[in-house]
């Protein structure tokens, strides 16, 4: 038999369910492997011995009518974990221990998952490599020293070196579809509204959606299930009729209209992902979709937007990091100086970069020029896709400009990491549903993505298209389990 | 819109709006890094920048991607007393307040 | 100096100049619950035991709006004839503080719940009209506390979160009896409207006071300066007064004004620059990413109109028309709604025969000196609204004599006892019988032949010494009225 690590959720469930594996024996894998991983430096915290007693209390009264009955799941280290470490990645909130749980894990041991551990993942989120982690680089299973993506980087390493069977990630301008995209895993962003942003640590409020990261499309559908839900705790989470996603996953996507935007046609982009896209085309035109051009002619501008709104509300949503009430703080003769040191030490490079431009264009003299002048070009790109969805049911691009890269490479070049996202952040603006699945390799091998985008609230059409165009791609991840030598 | 126009396109940001800045966001900078921020931010910034090419005078400003109105919670005391845990983390320990170094009004 | 009117002006060498007043008043809403969080917003509970997770700026943690709140904001509105806006947006005002957990004051910047509307003022002129800019919703901040640890400041987050309204008066005030008689009126429109309880010792009603100065006569507003949370009336008198004369030197002095934030030190009187919050002043507000935009139907704006009850300056109107009362008198009797209510009782306590005159000044005269001398609200008085009518009845039909109220008055007050229990028990019924009066008249005139013929020659000073004798003869009991008649006819 298949090694249990390598199982995907659908199978491990079906195996737990049939009672041919135990929850104690599938954690156990999972906890012997996570133990000869350490290497890749996924885990923030480990919860390997509370994962195993759990496991061992399911195994003792099981109920198998639940959704993700005793599977062991580790999660980003950006959800708030009930007396479990919480850092997201930074120094600030090295010994913060919540009391408290955000809904959407809550909504998974709800359902019986178990918490494996805590993923590393860049510092607040804000990143493309997980290099900016106070925590330390992750390593891409993929081939070493190559990165795993970013924010949720912890996430798709994790997933893919088969440390956890899924993963939930968050994703504000492609921190799930681009490590996805980079370790050839799935994940999958749902539309903003969809899964309560309560108890997760926020990077910026108006672009922060959670999201499932699996190893193939229907483990997608299985966890989306779980963790989309209506939360009274969130303002802004829609309550709209969700689907059984898992249920309703069909690879019957005929006549079905995709479109394919000329601007993401991008000046200097690779062959291969043109190529990928191509191929990605014909690959929809296989399973019954009809492909029709499109035009989103904002699109070019939506990374400058991006680097408005969302530094702008993570300036304030970081404000409560000032060694009050948790977290570091450091010495100071003052007040104002105890606040100056404690953030100037507790935050990483980046995030004090982007707490800087968010200060600036918020500040006086300064807001209608950049912030506001934002808000009406993001109003713009999202007429883009309302337009574009009058004439298709769904948007097929690339997941990312590029394949992933080495650590170091782009570290010192904010603006080129920044250009990492060109595919993903349009999305986030608009608050629709994608997903990233992997479709081909380039010339060294490593994996690459092509992203779904669908209606607002219309997550199943772009599951659906997911589930048939892997079929027709059939990839399949070729870890070597380089780091356990 | 005139005024727009001069910053966007003879901006750049010096070190003493970078050391403003970090005074707003109470992040202490030691010169160095000011400087190379300095040209970080630049950069970004001239990316940024693009957005004046176009013309937005008659566009709504878009605060909120979900396009429904607040919900309201209904006026109930459901917290109880969590002292300990809203203290638990604090840097500082004392067993009813948060403390921070003296302020002077 | 000198006062006209209620205008308050400043005289220096030959000028003349005004003082030009606006406030930000802070009303803390009447509510269960905080503006975006459930935990409670009592007064006076033990430090940090009314903190939820949300008030405390807790990773991850989320505000969700109080509806009753909102409900709040607009009736206040609504009473202050003010408009109602049907979209409003909530913006974080970023700021690093102490007591502020999130580092950034949820409040309401470009979009307010409620636009301009107005407020009469009743001055000892006449009427006065003072504009209001707007009103709208935020979060208060916590306490810190400077006074326990010498060495440190300790922060309560208790008030962290509760809901304030914002009232933003125009520039129209010129005096600090104009201040008095505003903060007097939207307290009491509030307290009519169960809004806000106005209470300003807890902290419930505080405000920002914006002064400046200019020539009289000028049109053109001065720079104006802030002065920051006064908290009682008085204060804010004192520090118009001072903050006024400041300006008014430094421009005789030739010098500037700097518009700046100024805090007022009740100890030393005077107000002074604030320097710990020099650098903060940009407060880089924007929409708050984690709330939509309020949005208000003009059917729930029209049901809440149906729950306003009648307030002051109607009930003023209506007292006057209804009880023929004096417009000074029903401004007195409407100015606070407990009065107004007790009063209302009494009215109707009294019933068919009622005597309003006798009403206002009971009411006004003897329970009010009592209410001050023992320092108690009229909704918590000794007496009753309805034994209080009692007794007025018992004057107004001849039961007992004024004089005699007054000590059945005092007895009352050990229990809010019925004033005809005391009348009965203690034997104190005024007494009326023609017959026996003259009795005791003839006794006394025949007692005093002298006195009585000086009386008759002219000496008629001397008529109230028998009015006195038979008086103190009948025990204080005689009917007052009949003594002066039957006097009349024996001297």
């Amino acid at each position: 038999m298949t090694e249990i690590t390598s199982l995907s959720l659908f199978e491990l469930i079906k195996n737990i369910k049939e009672k041919k594996i135990s929850s104690n024996e599938a954690a156990k894998s999972f906890v012997d492997r996570s133990e000869k991983s350490k290497k890749l430096n996924t885990y923030v915290t480990e919860n390997f011995e509370n994962c195993l007693k759990l496991s061992k209390e399911f195994d003792n009264k099981p109920n198998f009518d639940l959704k993700l009955p005793g599977i062991p799941i580790a999660v980003k280290d950006l959800f708030c974990t009930n007396e479990v470490r919480t850092t997201a990645g930074s120094n600030i909130l090295n010994n913060f221990v919540p009391s408290y749980e955000s809904t959407v894990t809550q909504n998974i041991w709800n359902e019986g998952g178990i918490l494996l551990g805590k993923l590393n993942c860049d510092e607040f989120a804000m990143g493309s490599s997980n290099e900016t982690s106070f925590f330390g680089n992750v390593q891409n299973p993929i081939a070493k020293d190559l990165v795993p993506g970013g924010s949720s980087g912890g996430s798709s390493s994790a997933l893919a070196a088969n440390l956890t069977p899924v993963t939930i990630g968050t994703d504000t301008g492609g921190s799930i579809r681009q490590p996805a995209s980079f370790t050839g895993t799935v994940g999958l962003k749902p539309t903003y509204g969809s899964c309560s942003r309560y108890g997760i640590v926020a990077f910026a409020s108006s672009l922060d959606q959670a999201g499932p990261m699996s190893k193939d499309v229907k483990d997608s559908s299985i966890l989306l299930e779980v963790i989309s839900s209506f939360d009274k705790k969130d303002s802004t989470s829609i309550d709209f009729k969700r689907n059984n996603y898992s249920s309703e996953l069909t690879r019957n996507i005929k006549g079905i209209k995709i479109g394919i935007p000329k601007e993401y046609r991008v000046d200097g982009m690779p062959d291969e992902i043109e190529n990928l896209w191509k191929k990605g085309i014909e690959y929809a035109k296989d399973c019954g979709a009809e492909i029709i051009d499109i035009s989103l002619p904002h699109t070019s501008y939506a990374l400058p937007t991006y680097y408005i709104v969302a530094p702008a509300e993570a300036s304030s949503n970081l404000a409560r990091y000032d060694g009050v009430k948790y977290g570091l703080r450091s010495s100071g003769e003052s007040l104002i100086d105890m606040y100056e040191k404690t953030r100037s030490e507790g935050f990483g490079e980046e995030v004090k970069r982007r707490i800087m431009i968010g200060t600036y264009v918020l500040s006086s003299g300064y807001y209608d020029a950049y912030y506001l002048k934002a808000q009406k070009v993001r109003q713009l790109i999202k007429k883009d896709f309302d337009e574009a969805y009058n004439k298709v049911d769904a948007i097929l691009t690339p997941s990312t400009p590029s394949s992933a890269f080495k650590i170091g490479e782009k570290s010192n070049d904010p603006v080129s990491m920044y250009l990492n996202d060109i595919f993903t952040v349009p999305v986030n603006l608009a608050g629709l549903p994608g997903i990233s699945i992997p479709a081909g390799r380039d010339k060294n091998n490593y994996p690459l993505g092509l992203q779904i985008i669908g209606k607002p609230f219309d997550e199943q059409t772009v599951l659906n298209i997911a589930y048939s165009m892997e079929e027709k791609i059939n990839y399949k991840n070729n870890i070597t389990d380089w780091w356990m030598e | 819109m005139v005024l727009c126009d001069i910053i966007f396109y003879h901006m750049t940001i010096d070190l003493k709006t970078v050391k403003h800045i970090s005074k707003l966001a109470r992040i202490s900078l030691e010169e160095k890094k000011a400087e190379k921020l300095a040209d970080d931010m630049n950069s970004i910034f001239e990316f940024i920048e693009k957005l004046n090419e176009l013309k937005t005078e008659n566009v709504e400003p878009l605060t909120s991607i979900a396009e429904t109105t607040l919900r309201f919670r209904e006026d109930k005391i459901t917290s109880d007393n969590i002292r300990e845990k809203i203290l638990k983390n604090s840097p500082e320990k004392n067993d009813d307040f948060f403390v921070v170094p003296k302020v002077v009004e | 100096m000198s006062k006209n009117n209620s205008e308050y002006l400043i005289e220096r060498n030959d000028n003349i100049y005004e003082v030009v007043i606006g406030l930000e008043v802070h009303a803390q809403v009447t509510s269960n619950s905080k503006l975006f969080s459930s935990s409670s917003t009592k007064f006076g509970a033990e430090p940090n035991t009314q903190v939820s997770l949300v008030d405390a700026a807790f990773p991850g943690m989320l505000p969700v709006i109080n509806e009753y709140c909102v409900k709040q904001a607009i009736k206040t509105g609504i009473g202050l004839k003010a408009k109602i806006n049907n979209k409003s947006v909530f913006d974080r005002k970023n700021y690093f503080y102490a007591d502020l957990p999130q580092g950034y004051q949820i409040s309401q910047y470009k979009y307010p719940i409620v636009g301009e509307g107005n407020v009469i003022l009743d001055m000892p002129e006449g009427q006065k009209q003072v504009g209001i800019e707007r009103l709208h919703l935020e979060q208060d901040a916590g306490k810190s506390i400077h006074d326990i640890d010498p060495s440190n400041t300790l922060v309560d987050l208790n008030r962290s979160g509760v809901a304030l309204m914002e009232i933003v008066s125009k520039p129209d005030l010129r005096s600090p009896d104009e201040v008095n008689a505003y903060i007097k009126k939207l307290r009491s429109i509030m307290r009519y409207l169960g809004t806000c309880d106005g209470n300003m010792q807890e902290g419930s009603l505080r405000a920002d006071v914006n002064v400046s100065v200019r020539i009289k006569g000028s049109t053109k507003l001065g720079t104006r300066c802030e002065i920051k949370n006064v908290n009682s009336i008085k204060f804010m008198q004192m520090a118009i007064i001072y903050e006024a004369n400041r300006q008014v030197d430094l421009i005789e002095e030739g010098e500037e004004i700097d518009q700046e934030t100024r805090l007022f030190d009740t100890k030393k009187n005077e107000t002074r620059s604030m320097r710990s919050k020099e650098d903060a002043h940009d407060y880089r507000y924007f929409p708050d990413p984690d709330l939509l935009p309020l949005k208000i139907t003009d059917e729930f704006i029209d049901q809440l109109k149906s729950e306003i009850p009648e307030l002051p300056d109607d009930k003023k109107k209506r007292f006057i028309d209804e009880f023929k009362i004096s417009s000074y008198e029903a401004t007195i009797l409407v100015s606070d709604i407990d009065t107004a209510k007790y009063f209302e009782e009494v009215v109707a306590k009294m019933g068919k025969n009622r005597d309003m005159k006798l009403a206002v000044n009971w009411i006004t005269g003897e329970l009010f000196a009592v209410l001050n001398n023992k320092n108690i609200e009229i909704a918590h008085s000794p007496i009753s609204a309805k034994n209080l009518a009692k007794l007025i009845n018992l004057i107004k039909n001849g039961t007992i004599s004024g004089k005699i109220a007054k000590t059945i008055f005092e007895l009352m007050m050990d229990g809010d006892i019925d004033p005809q229990i005391i009348v009965e028990e203690k034997g104190l019924k005024q007494q009326s019988d023609p017959k026996a009066l003259e009795a005791l008249i003839d006794k006394i005139i025949n007692d005093n032949r002298e006195k009585a013929i000086e009386y008759k020659q002219g000496k008629e000073k001397l008529f109230g010494f028998f009015v006195g004798q038979a008086m103190k003869a009948s025990g204080g009991k005689a009917n007052p009225q009949l003594i002066n008649e039957i006097l009349k006819k024996k001297l």
